[in-house]
């Protein structure tokens, strides 16, 4: 995992101090609120419906136990005594003081954490794929390559005051798990011919009001012009973005204007002067954040092991439903990546208290290696367990709530902290997601389902993903009353894909039941072995479409 | 008149900053609107190059007065909005592309918040609203002691 040095802690030291003195001046009137809202909002500092509230920003998604405790403490000692973890791999306050945030801000730096850039039009935490540096599948592990673009957009003097917001993912295995094409620049690390490590540029994508998918911009970027390159686009983009219309001001619009091919030429125009310069990146650069991310020593595996958990398997048919849902392989022998279920039924998704934080931030040390992973689904991962200690693990997240046999299913849904939280919603969403994992909570049904996203959106902004879930739930507000628009076929990974709008939405009492109508016309029509997804694509809208607004016979 | 930090300290403005529709080009030391000197540019020419200033608004294109860049004692670009980050591109372009070296200034709707920013992509002069001490505008310039990335002020050390 990366450490700070001592630039990192001065710089985080630094800004902790000019953000004391910003909400000093807010406080004493010497700032408006127009002239706070944008320098708070890069310290992650929302004022909500009901409180401000915080989102602190956890690199890449990896915590340590040590930063799990802090967050804890902050949960007990400023807000209501939980945290919330969210789809850009973050985590939320929802009841913090504004007078008390410089105060938590320090308590952040102490471990390594601060809240800079996590809203705001500014670049925005980098994301990746929670198996990154475990996953079989992969053939350049990201995390180097994060870390070095975190520290590119940090404080970058030129894209402070973005036309609007900028996200930015990176993927370097054969699955795309971190959503690459939904995301303003997408990086997708490959190895040439020659097995040297190349990254295909993906620029254009996002969600919110106009969703669309990214376009190759450049597909063999050689690394050390990784930076240049960024610098390039981000110029283009600081320049050329509308500014005349917030819903039309994301890069997207830009590129969609120009086209794909013109977008790129002129990027490349403008690269040719940035082009090695000082921003190069070096090979000592390299192998510094390299460094940071090499494999742990790994034990080797017992020779029991397997048969002992096969014969837990057969014993306890709940552990046999966790490893098959829950639990990943490893690139190495003898290990297994876990994921951690922030989903059980009841509690809004990715909410987790402080003493679970604990006893979490006690299980990774316990069981691996002292780090956890969040997961833009608002699970945690445990990346590095052994299997010979898993059915320990188990029981001990059983105890705690985090066994939830449901990863990938139905039940494991994505969802935004919607209108109970959010000031921007136009509709709840915490309780649409608790009606439907209360109407499908039969393991079995979920398990013959198969691999099922469900994600849920309380507005067009989109937090909850909604349109590259298989079924996507949107709320809409239509003359002062709550609806939702449900939509199917979109997909997220290699395959992205934007879903479909079945038709007129719905009030909220009626969703579960569409739900179920959708449900029932797949495993009608599936074939062997198709997924959700698959007979979606196979299919169209058309077959679901029927059945969910037939009338009662 | 408005007051300007330099590095020498907070002075009195003395350039002049003509409307984008005036013409008229007497005094001392006047800072003409890009499309004013696109558009009189010969009339122009004949007054001492040194008191000669542009001012552009970060929408506008700095490749325009790329060739005449020697000609200017001072080039202002115009924030109409603080939000409005284009001018932090034109300044990188103008010191780093452009190769211009003399004053170099923010005007209109900036905070003091930024100021480290701007320094950074290569100004020199800030025009202040009345309401920001010195102090704080000072303080805010001196924000940060160290950067991740290479800008003006970085590559000029490098």
């Amino acid at each position: 995992m990366y450490r700070y040095d001592d630039r990192d802690r001065t710089l985080v030291r630094e800004r902790v101090r000019q953000f004391r003195g910003q909400t000093e001046r807010y406080l004493a009137g010497e700032l408006s609120d127009d002239q706070f809202r944008p320098l708070r909002l890069q310290n992650g500092l929302y004022i909500q419906r009901l409180a401000p509230m915080l989102r602190i920003s956890i690199p890449y998604g990896l915590i340590s136990a040590t930063q799990l405790r802090r967050l804890a403490r902050i949960a007990r000692v400023y807000d209501k005594g939980y945290a919330h973890f969210t789809t850009r791999q973050n985590v939320q306050f929802n009841w913090p003081r504004l007078e008390e945030i410089p105060d938590i801000l320090e308590e952040l730096a102490e471990v390594e954490m601060h809240a800079i850039q996590t809203s705001g039009n500014c670049v925005r935490n980098i994301t990746t794929d929670e198996f990154a540096g475990v996953a079989p599948d992969e053939v350049e592990d990201p995390r180097p390559w994060c870390e070095l673009v975190r520290q590119w957009a940090t404080f970058h003097p030129e894209f402070a005051f973005l036309p609007r917001k900028f996200k930015i993912a990176i993927s370097g295995s054969e699955q795309d798990r971190a959503a690459i094409q939904v995301h303003d620049v997408g990086l997708e690390l490959y190895r040439n011919a020659a097995g040297e490590v190349r990254i295909r540029v993906f620029v254009g994508g996002g969600l919110g009001r106009t969703p669309m998918l990214g376009e190759v911009i450049r597909e063999h970027l050689e690394p050390r012009h990784l930076r240049t390159y960024l610098d390039a686009i981000l110029r283009i983009y600081n320049r050329y973005g509308r500014r005349d219309n917030k819903h039309k001001a994301r890069i997207k619009i830009v590129v969609k204007a120009w086209g794909a091919e013109e977008f790129a030429r002129r990027v490349e125009r403008e690269w040719q002067h940035l082009k090695d310069g000082p921003n190069t990146v070096t090979e000592a650069e390299l192998g510094h954040f390299r460094s940071f991310f090499t494999a742990p020593e790994y034990r080797d595996p017992e020779p029991n092991t397997e048969a002992e958990i096969q014969a837990q398997t057969g014993a306890d048919r709940a552990f046999a439903r966790w490893l098959e849902r829950n639990v990943r392989p490893h690139r190495v022998p003898g290990y297994a990546a876990v994921t951690l279920s922030l989903k059980p039924v009841g509690v809004p998704p990715g909410d987790v208290t402080d003493a679970q934080l604990e006893a979490i931030a006690d299980l990774a040390e316990t069981f691996s290696l002292g780090q956890a992973r969040v997961t833009h689904h608002q699970n945690l991962v445990f990346a590095d367990v052994r299997r010979a200690d898993l059915y320990r693990l188990w029981r001990e997240l059983k105890t705690l709530g985090f066994a939830t046999p449901t990863i990938g299913t139905l039940g494991d849904i994505i969802c935004c902290p919607g209108g109970d939280f959010c000031s921007l919603a136009n509709a709840k969403s915490i309780p649409i997601a608790e009606a439907i994992q209360r109407e499908f909570d039969d393991l079995d049904y979920l398990y013959d389902l198969g691999d099922l996203s469900l994600n849920i959106s309380g507005c067009m902004n989109a937090c909850g993903h909604h349109h590259v879930g298989n079924i996507g739930i949107l709320g809409v507000d239509k003359k002062g009353e709550e609806f939702y628009q449900i939509q199917i076929g979109g997909a997220a990974g290699s395959d992205a894909t934007l879903g479909q709008v079945l038709g007129p939405s719905f009030y909220a009492p009626e969703v579960p039941r569409v739900i179920g109508r959708i449900l029932e016309t797949y495993v009608r029509i599936r074939h062997e072995d198709e997924t959700f997804i698959e007979t979606c694509r196979r299919v169209g809208v058309a077959p679901f479409k029927e059945w969910v607004y037939a009338k009662a016979a | 008149m408005p007051r300007l930090l330099r590095s020498s300290g907070l002075v009195e403005d003395d350039w002049r900053r003509l409307a984008p529709e005036e013409q008229d080009f007497g005094g001392q030391r006047i800072l003409v609107p890009l499309d004013t000197w696109l558009t009189h540019r010969e009339a122009l020419l004949e007054r001492v190059p040194q008191r000669i200033g542009i001012w552009l608004d970060g929408d506008q294109e700095p490749d325009a007065i790329a060739n005449d860049l020697a000609r200017f004692g001072c080039i202002a670009i115009h924030f109409p909005a603080f939000t409005d980050g284009r001018g932090f591109s034109c300044a990188r372009l103008l010191r780093e592309r452009y190769g211009y070296c003399g004053e170099l200034r923010a005007i209109g709707d900036i905070l003091p918040d930024q100021l480290h920013y701007l320094w950074r992509c290569g100004f020199d002069a800030f025009e202040l609203p009345d309401e920001v001490s010195l102090d704080t505008a000072l303080d805010c310039l001196g924000a940060f002691s160290a950067s991740y990335q290479s800008a003006v002020r970085e590559a000029a050390r490098g």
